[in-house]
């Protein structure tokens, strides 16, 4: 029988090696004749053990990691093929304690099935939730998303069942489905490992959103810095539209849907959905106001569900299991699972799926075991370059929507960046204020000129020029960009710069004062 | 220059036909040139802006709104340096400090020789294997003063 050996196709993993990796094994397969056949999945999402090599074998997968190209005639000879010991044997990779503390809904197949074979999606579970709602209702569909407590996993957290509802009693003879897959956020990585390791989720999802509001059309706009994103989707694409699963007649049914991926020009605020709809549209990615809401009036003016990735991902298993299943994980009003992407300089980098209400500290220090470095941690950032810096001290803080803005923070795409004891917060406060300038789309002042003047606030700081009158500005421009801006980028900027202001001040005092207090 | 622009129009005609009926064609259209040329010359703007009947000011408007599109052709080599927070909390930087000396040149210059350009990039999406880049497509990560001056070796071949 021919053994199944799988190298990742995940960018992380291929910046790390993985196509070389891949290159060897199939050279040593060659040569010695063996019966074997590649197979390139997406990533377990464990990236100090990438590339890591997962051989199938009567006892079930076992892992090798983190595999060198030159290692493989090594692996080979140990018997790799039968799971043999070796150095860097890993044993089953879901009893790597990373990967068995979690609880996979979302991410259920990603690193196990090969991406882009519709069949192996189906022997792992999938499209039992398209099949579920095609039995179901549109209204019936609504409300099993309803009920199971999802919020928009981009940032907003918005009830995506709400959403959906209103597109739903909006009547238009063209709805859309547009999926925001501009995952800008330095410290995030989920949507595009979904994409890479189980694109035919994000499809179902859609489809099932198209089907459940009155949509035909779907677009996943797709940041340009994902390449290896776009081959992959598009890859699935075309397998979903040959077998039926897309088109005029979903899996046989009364619904048509499609969909077709396009790709971004680098401008990190089309993460907004209203520029996001204006740049699909083929314009400057400039926020519009609101109302009205894409809902109403959203792609080409049509009623529009917009989603994240993650939230449209999810929506296979709660069709799947039920809303009650989902609801039934996390805590207070954050319901089901969320994946964390512990990042940054941390020693176990990755992507930790699991219900809400893990305390930040369990994240950084017990999954995450710290800095990469060894130094200790000093600061973590959530949520992106608009998410608060957060001190050790607030470590016992509860992943949960909630308990995270009572605290001046966010969660926003779950992203965790982990610095160590060199970090110096005035440079990452000023840097907010310098990306939040560069990505600006221009449209409203607070966001175009607070921005500019809080680059140049901070580095007056900096100089130790008339220090507190700086901080007083710089609090008070972060007040006026908060509350005038007319998105995120301009309005969440202050979080980081006032939250490393609030939980860090010995980095805000001029030059010669640290002098003398060091 | 009547040649240039003869041979610009046979090169966009077709990436124009391919999206002009599509809704929402602009982006595309655009990055199919980028990708066609290496750059989007100012020299196609009026036929974009004929085919879809908008006005030059306004394709030039979304030309010059997005990071990624340049108005002069690029070195043989492109290089993206992520410059975020994840890739800084593990020495990006320092990392970037080094580049740019090794390559005699700051972000948004090219190289004299023409052989590489170097460009920031606000998140590549490999935060748990920071620092990293982008070469010529391929994706770099855990970049280390040792793989940037390989890195410099490589672009000057």
């Amino acid at each position: 029988m021919t053994v199944n050996i799988y190298i990742p196709r995940d960018a992380g993993a291929l910046a790390l090696g993985a196509e070389k990796v891949a290159a060897a094994a199939l050279e040593e397969i060659e040569k010695r004749g063996l019966d074997a056949k590649i197979v390139r999945n997406g990533s377990r999402g464990m990236f100090w053990l990438e590339p890591m090599v997962e051989v199938e074998t009567a006892e079930g997968r076992v892992a090798y990691g983190p595999v060198k190209p030159g290692d493989l005639a090594g692996l080979f000879d140990a018997g790799l093929t039968e799971g043999g010991a070796h150095m860097l044997s890993l044993g089953k990779p879901e009893e790597i304690p990373f990967l068995a503390k979690q609880t996979r809904l979302t991410f259920a197949r990603c690193g196990i099935i090969d991406p882009v074979s519709l069949e192996d999606y189906e022997k792992h579970g999938g499209l039992r939730g398209l099949r579920n709602a095609l039995e179901k209702t549109p209204l019936g569909i609504v409300e099993e998303v309803t009920e199971s407590g999802l919020r928009g996993r981009g940032g907003a957290g918005f009830p995506t069942g709400i959403k959906w509802k209103t597109v739903h009693d909006t009547d238009g003879p063209q709805k859309y489905i547009v999926c925001n897959a501009d995952e800008g956020d330095s410290g995030t990585f989920s949507d595009r490992m979904i994409m890479e390791g189980d694109p035919f989720v994000l499809i179902e999802g859609m489809t099932i959103a198209g089907i459940a509001v009155g949509a035909t059309k779907g677009y996943v706009y797709l940041r340009s810095e994902y390449p290896n994103v776009h081959k992959i989707l598009n890859e699935a694409i075309d397998a979903a539209r040959a077998s039926g699963m897309l088109g005029n007649s979903v899996l046989g049914s009364k619904y048509a849907f499609d969909m077709e991926v396009r790709v971004g020009a680098g401008a990190y605020v089309c993460g907004e959905e209203t520029a996001l709809l204006d740049s699909l549209e083929g314009k400057r990615g400039q926020v519009r106001a609101k109302p009205p809401l894409p809902a109403h009036e959203g792609l080409f003016g049509k009623p529009t569900v917009i989603n994240n990735v993650i939230s449209l991902a999810s929506v296979p298993i709660i069709l799947d299991k039920g809303g009650a299943y989902y609801r039934d994980f996390g805590m207070g009003r954050s319901r089901g699972t969320i994946p964390i992407q512990i990042t940054g300089n941390v020693k176990h980098g990755g992507l930790f799926e699991a219900a809400f209400g893990m305390t930040l500290g369990e994240l950084v220090d017990e999954i995450g075991g710290g800095t990469a470095t060894g130094r200790p941690v000093r600061a973590v950032q959530v949520g992106g370059p608009l998410g608060a810096y957060w001190p050790r001290d607030l470590f016992d803080t509860p992943f949960d929507y909630e308990a995270f803005s009572e605290k001046d923070g966010l969660i926003g795409h779950a992203g965790i960046v982990v610095f160590d004891d060199t970090v110096d917060l005035l440079k990452q406060a000023r840097f907010a204020m310098e990306f939040c300038a560069v990505e600006s789309c221009g449209k409203c002042t607070p966001c175009r000129i607070g921005s500019t003047r809080g680059v140049e606030v901070l580095d007056r700081l900096k100089q130790g020029i008339a220090p507190q009158e700086q901080i007083e500005t710089v609090t008070d421009l972060c007040n006026t960009m908060k509350f005038g801006s007319l998105c995120a980028l301009g309005g969440f900027t202050p979080y980081p710069v006032m939250s490393a202001l609030t939980h860090f001040p010995e980095d805000f005092r001029p030059a010669p004062q640290r002098e003398a207090a060091e | 220059m009547q040649q240039a622009r003869t041979e610009i129009a046979s090169a966009v005609a077709p990436i124009i036909d391919r999206w002009k009926n599509e809704e929402g064609p602009l982006l595309p259209i655009l990055n199919g040139i980028q990708r066609e040329l290496g750059h989007v010359p100012r020299e196609s703007l009026p036929f974009i802006a004929e085919a879809l009947n908008l006005t030059r000011a306004e394709v030039y408007g979304v030309v010059s709104f997005y990071h990624d599109y340049r108005e002069k052709p690029a070195g043989r080599h492109v290089l993206k340096l992520c410059r975020a927070e994840a890739c800084q909390s593990m020495g990006g930087d320092a990392v970037a400090e080094k580049l740019q000396k090794l390559l005699g040149i700051k972000f948004h210059e090219t190289s004299a020789d023409g052989a590489v350009t170097l460009e920031p990039v606000y998140c590549l999406g490999l935060c748990a294997c920071a620092p990293s880049a982008m070469l010529d497509g391929e994706v770099i990560g855990r970049l280390d003063e040792a793989r940037a001056v390989e890195i410099a070796a490589e672009v000057r071949v």
